[in-house]
């Protein structure tokens, strides 16, 4: 099956360069691929603005999601656990989860730039909102799956209640823990680009250059950074699931 | 002598949803030996699986009090081991993570829990099945490994929910045979409850009869038969007979 997709992933661009040739793509509306494909290059080689190569764009970018996805797990995670485990705590925060929960990222960049001032402070915090929430409820509705018995049977086998918050709640919520990572990194990835949109003034950043992109009316360095920032959200979330099948290998 | 557990007149009642009590354990008190293989008979909705959770301090009672050697039993206790229908290991932990799971909690150190364990894992017979994720083992296989998981903290007494209900039946054969030389090799306590009459008749030394909601106690047999039990001896018939026919009439 993998061949097929590559196969039809291939015929797709030939079509879409096909149709290019022909003239029923004009280029100031759809660059061709190859036309993409001179746009990265430039990218890569005399950079955007002049002088701001394309991996640095990238590796900006990266910096500021794990920067916020890294802070949103950390928190996530435990409170996710603990939330779970208690009714009475989860009672208590789920008010303020879901009040806070429909707010978009985005919205918060002008409290943002308040707080952090432009750079890659208030980059993260966007981010560690847009990652925060899937992780913690994820993280929730692991512990609360979990079959009481294997609770009531580590009980009865001596173990207090940090040894089921360690060895019991926190690999048990793993597999659906995991797949809010996945959901959070997902989307602490497409945050960041919109935050660069406006959070950022001047430097790197892929979200950044495309709006430079824009500026200077590239189509051709519009799409060719939409597509870095696909294979790089691609490539993310298969380094997690590789680890996923590592991870989870019990399952 | 003094018993090894003690129940003095229990009591159990839950809230139904109409704010109904629903009685299920009444004024059952009973003496357990230490040694001593103990079953419990009763239909399924009797009130045995509440009476063996409560035993193992995972419920209170509403009324009375349960001592073992003269302690009261407020929660859990590792001197309590107790083994669920369905097995309940933790999936993600090996057989050896699994039945090294009490000692960890103990604080015992790991290279010690690790020689322990490989010698439970010769008892329950698992050699090579060390690194196996429960997934991977039969129904029979992870009741083994529940088992070594609970006697491997050395309990004064083992508990047992019908342990080997969910098994087909030439595995429950097997286990309960393995259970049985367990038992003479150990000389644990065991608290065993079934709706089996067959399985009560085979295994104990003495059989509780328990009526149905609430459960209270009908009858206390002793099977005075040598082990292994020939399951088609006059006696062994007899004994069943009588106590498929009390059952049938509470």
């Amino acid at each position: 099956m993998k061949w097929f997709s590559g196969l039809l992933l291939l015929i797709s661009v030939f079509l879409w360069q096909l149709l290019s040739w022909l003239g029923i793509l004009p280029p100031y509306r759809i660059p061709s691929p190859l036309g993409i494909l001179k746009g990265l290059s430039t990218l890569l080689v005399d950079g955007l603005p002049p002088g701001y190569l394309l991996h640095r764009h990238a590796l900006e970018s990266l910096l500021r999601v794990f920067y916020g996805f890294g802070i949103a797990s950390a928190l996530a995670i435990p409170l996710g656990i603990v939330m779970g485990w208690s009714k009475i705590i989860r009672a208590i925060l789920t008010p303020f989860v879901e009040i806070v929960r429909p707010v978009p990222p985005l919205a918060w960049i002008p409290l943002a730039i308040l707080w952090f001032g432009i750079g890659i402070k208030s980059a993260a915090f966007i981010i560690f909102l847009g990652a925060f929430f899937p992780i913690l409820l994820n993280t929730i509705s692991g512990v609360l799956m979990l079959d009481v018995r294997l609770i009531e049977a580590t009980k009865v086998l001596g173990a207090r209640e940090t040894d089921i918050l360690l060895k019991v709640l926190a690999p048990g919520a793993l597999p659906s823990l995991w797949t809010g990572l996945r959901i959070g990194l997902g989307i602490g990835w497409m945050t960041v680009v919109a935050a660069e949109f406006t959070g950022v003034k001047s430097g790197y950043g892929l979200g950044y250059l495309i709006m430079i992109a824009r500026d200077i009316q590239r189509p051709d360095q519009i799409v060719g950074g939409m597509i870095v920032i696909g294979f790089i959200g691609y490539f993310l979330d298969s380094i997690l699931r590789r680890i996923e099948s590592r991870l989870l290998e019990w399952m | 002598m003094e018993p090894l557990l003690r129940l003095i007149n229990i009591r159990k009642t839950f809230n139904s949803v109409k704010d109904q009590k629903v009685e299920a354990v009444d004024e059952i008190s009973l003496e357990v030996w230490e040694g001593e293989f103990l079953c419990i008979l009763g239909r399924s909705g009797c009130g045995k699986t509440t009476l063996l959770r409560m035993i193992a301090g995972l419920e209170p009672p509403t009324g009375g009090e349960i001592f073992l050697e003269n302690q009261l039993i407020r929660g859990t206790d590792p001197n309590v081991g107790l083994i669920f229908q369905e097995f309940v290991l933790l999936p993600w932990r090996t057989v050896l993570g699994n039945i090294e799971f009490g000692l960890e909690v103990m604080g015992v150190d790991q290279a010690q829990r690790r020689r322990k364990a490989m010698e439970y894992i010769k008892i329950i017979e698992l050699e090579g099945f060390e690194h196996q994720y429960p997934k991977e083992l039969s129904g029979g296989m992870k009741q083994r490994v529940a088992i070594a998981r609970a006697i491997i903290c050395n309990p004064k007494i083992l508990l047992m929910d019908e342990p080997f209900a969910a098994l087909d039946a030439q595995t429950r054969f097997n286990m309960q045979k393995f259970l049985l030389s367990l038992w003479e090799k150990t000389g644990k306590t065991i608290f065993f409850v079934t709706h089996n009459v067959d399985e009560a008749v085979f295994l104990g030394q003495r059989l509780i009869l328990l009526s149905s909601r609430p459960g209270k106690i009908i009858s206390e047999t002793k099977v005075d038969l040598d082990y292994p039990r020939d399951i088609h001896s006059m006696e062994f018939i007899r004994i069943r007979k009588e106590a498929l026919q009390q059952l049938e009439n509470n």
